[in-house]
């Protein structure tokens, strides 16, 4: 009888960490929307509305900190899981911000702001078809493109550190031009909250 | 099994057993001091304009352990192979005298035979199973002479018989050739072929460690451990340490393995971040880009990372830097002019100038003496090829050919070969190729394998 009850209160503890579990996948972000928001927290209150997209030419106010802070409250791996830091993306051969990367970099500056004790590192990623030697220095470059551009918008410098992997780790190993375009990147990781 | 015959041509030297022991993990061992010269009587020679054609069987196992029946096999096939990869002489191939009666002495080698078959020469050997591991005998013989003109004997360790082929090799070179043969010399070069990864943000990203193997792929082994990123691999003139760029600290920084002693040193303590370290020629010096001062830029340092000097200034990229021979000037790329070309540079920042014409080139590495040649990567398409400019006429050639991606040559020490990167295997592979394109092998199959570096 005891057992019985004891197997029954596993049971329930199991489907509660399962539909938990189920429930903490963050929806689908759409990509070319600003800081996505993501929801978490299972069993929690339902997720708050995505946020409007900013105004990017408005000087960026650092918004006060929600009810319920559902991205600084993510583990740090939950964070760079789905990062509210978006990537930018470069040229071939060009290490520079384009307007579509300062778009992507005046958001991130904004949700930078908002967790200001954030460390974050940007790196500076390169397509296949550079040399492998040249490819270090050029990632090293859009990491500190992309660097110099948010220390513009006001972030501090030693909040930001670069390092360029070159094109030792393309996020799409395929040979065609949709990998190399995303493979071309400033890939921003937050390493210490 | 010195015989009364072979005993006025061959002076015995002795490889000491433990050296070959060790061989695996050392750099070659010394020449032979000079008292121990061996008899050389004369030089074997080919027709008229037409290299002297060669024949190397296997070596004769005069006891029956497998062991010694292995080095013998071995020893002959990369023998062969060594010998061959010069192109000092016609190599007659090995299977056209499989049905030549091995001889252990002068009085049974048959001549006629060798005559036949078309031999100016013919590399007879023995291997013998002594206390110490085994005991090698070495003659060439002139056909036509029928003469014992150049003899040697080896003794040390069974367990790498190859060590014994490569010195001989390159003894054979030296003596009859006055040629420096690259058969002891090693490669190093990046590889993820232990499949290990690490989960980083968003993807798991493959361990890259630094390799080394004998000139022609054999006997690779791992020189890093930390399970990171770590690249560019370059030899000290020595052989006995390897700079490299390393990802241990998380951010690119020299590093020096010192393969042997298993130590390391870190001579930019830390300071910026550092990449693409290649040593001086006399070991002594460091050039490598740091970004120290904000931009990518060429420094020199000493080996202990004293005397720091800065050679470049500009606000474009500069990167992957080579030494001359001399260790006087130092090739490297920049985009200083829109594109990225070679450039070259007194060691004491006098004296830039542009030597590629290029759409994109990359990675020189300049040629030993007699030569005075920059080889390097220039992008010839959807990929990249290597191309050698000769820096006394200004004339550069192409020696692949769009064959995949070739990246990365480096120079062996007697300037007759490159090592490089390809992609026309599929993924990316090292390969060698001689100064005039030809010869070329494929020397690594397990993962991808890239940025080689010749030892001296």
């Amino acid at each position: 009888m005891r057992r019985e009850v004891k197997a029954q209160i596993i049971l329930v503890l199991l489907l509660t960490v399962l539909v938990g579990g189920c429930s903490k996948k963050t929806p689908p972000v759409a990509r070319p929307m600003p800081p996505p928001m993501p929801t978490n927290t299972g069993g929690g209150p339902p997720p708050a509305p995505p946020e409007p997209p900013r105004p990017i030419a408005e000087p960026i106010e650092v918004p006060p900190l929600p009810p319920e802070d559902t991205v600084g409250s993510r583990s740090l791996d939950d964070l760079n899981r789905d990062s509210p830091l978006r990537p930018l993306y470069f040229g071939l051969d060009s290490a520079d911000v384009d307007a579509a990367g300062q778009q992507v970099l005046q958001a991130n500056a904004s949700v930078m702001k908002k967790y200001p004790t954030w460390q974050v590192t940007i790196e500076g990623h390169c397509d296949e078809r550079g040399t492998a030697e040249y490819n270090l220095a050029l990632g090293e470059r859009r990491a500190l493109s992309a660097k110099n551009y948010l220390v513009s918008l006001g972030i501090p410098a030693d909040q930001v550190r670069t390092v360029s992997y070159g094109k030792e780790f393309p996020f799409d190993a395929a040979h065609e031009d949709s990998a190399w375009s995303k493979n071309r990147r400033a890939h921003f990781v937050i390493t210490a909250k | 099994m010195i015989t009364n015959a072979s005993r006025y041509h061959v002076v015995v030297f002795t490889l000491v057993a433990a050296c070959a022991v060790v061989a695996a993990q050392q750099p070659p061992p010394p020449a032979p001091p000079a008292q121990q010269t061996v008899v050389d009587i004369g030089k074997l020679t080919g027709d008229a304009g037409t290299p002297p054609r060669l024949a190397v069987p296997d070596l004769l196992a005069l006891s029956t352990d497998r062991e010694t029946v292995e080095a013998a096999k071995t020893i002959g096939e990369v023998l062969w192979a060594d010998l061959n990869f010069e192109r000092e002489f016609y190599m007659i191939p090995r299977d056209t005298y499989k049905s030549i009666p091995a001889a252990a002495t002068i009085d049974t080698v048959p001549f006629d035979r060798w005559r036949e078959l078309g031999a100016d020469g013919v590399v007879i050997g023995t291997v013998q199973k002594v206390a110490t591991g085994i005991r090698i005998e070495l003659r060439l013989y002139n056909v036509r002479g029928r003469q014992s003109i150049y003899g040697r004997e080896y003794t040390g360790s069974a367990a790498n018989p190859r060590i014994y082929a490569h010195t001989m090799s390159d003894e054979l070179h030296d003596s009859q050739r006055k040629l420096r043969g690259v058969a002891r010399t090693k490669l190093s070069f990046v590889s993820d072929r232990n499949r290990e990864s690490v989960l980083a943000t968003v993807e798991k990203r493959e361990v890259k460690e630094i390799y080394v193997s004998d000139y022609d792929g054999a006997n690779p082994r791992r020189i890093t451990i930390n399970r990171t990123m770590n690249l560019f691999p370059n030899w000290s003139p020595d052989g006995r340490s390897i700079v490299y760029t390393s990802y241990r600290s998380g951010v690119p920084d020299v590093l020096i393995s010192n393969i042997f002693a298993g130590t390391m040193e870190t001579p930019t303590k830390g300071v910026g971040q550092n990449w693409l370290p290649v040593f001086s020629p006399d070991g002594s010096r460091l050039a490598f880009i740091s970004n120290r001062d904000g931009n990518s830029e060429i420094y020199v340092m000493n080996r202990d990372g004293s005397n720091l000097m800065r050679l470049t200034n500009n606000q474009t990229i500069d990167s992957t830097p080579t030494w001359s021979p001399s260790g006087t000037q130092i090739a490297f790329t920049s985009e200083r002019s829109g594109s990225p070309q070679i450039y070259v540079i007194g060691a004491d920042g006098s004296g830039l100038r542009r030597v590629s014409s290029e759409s994109f080139a990359d990675r020189a590495t300049w040629s030993p003496a007699p030569f005075n040649e920059i080889a390097f990567a220039a992008r010839t398409g959807p990929g990249f090829d290597i191309k050698i400019l000769n820096i006394g006429t200004g004339e550069t050639r192409q020696i692949t050919f769009g064959e995949g991606s070739n990246e990365s040559p480096a120079w062996s020490p007697n300037g007759r070969h490159l090592a490089f990167m390809s992609t026309r295997a599929g993924r990316s592979q090292i390969f060698t190729v001689d100064r005039d394109g030809k010869n070329l092998r494929q020397l690594t199959r397990d993962g991808n394998n890239t940025t080689p570096a010749w030892s001296q």
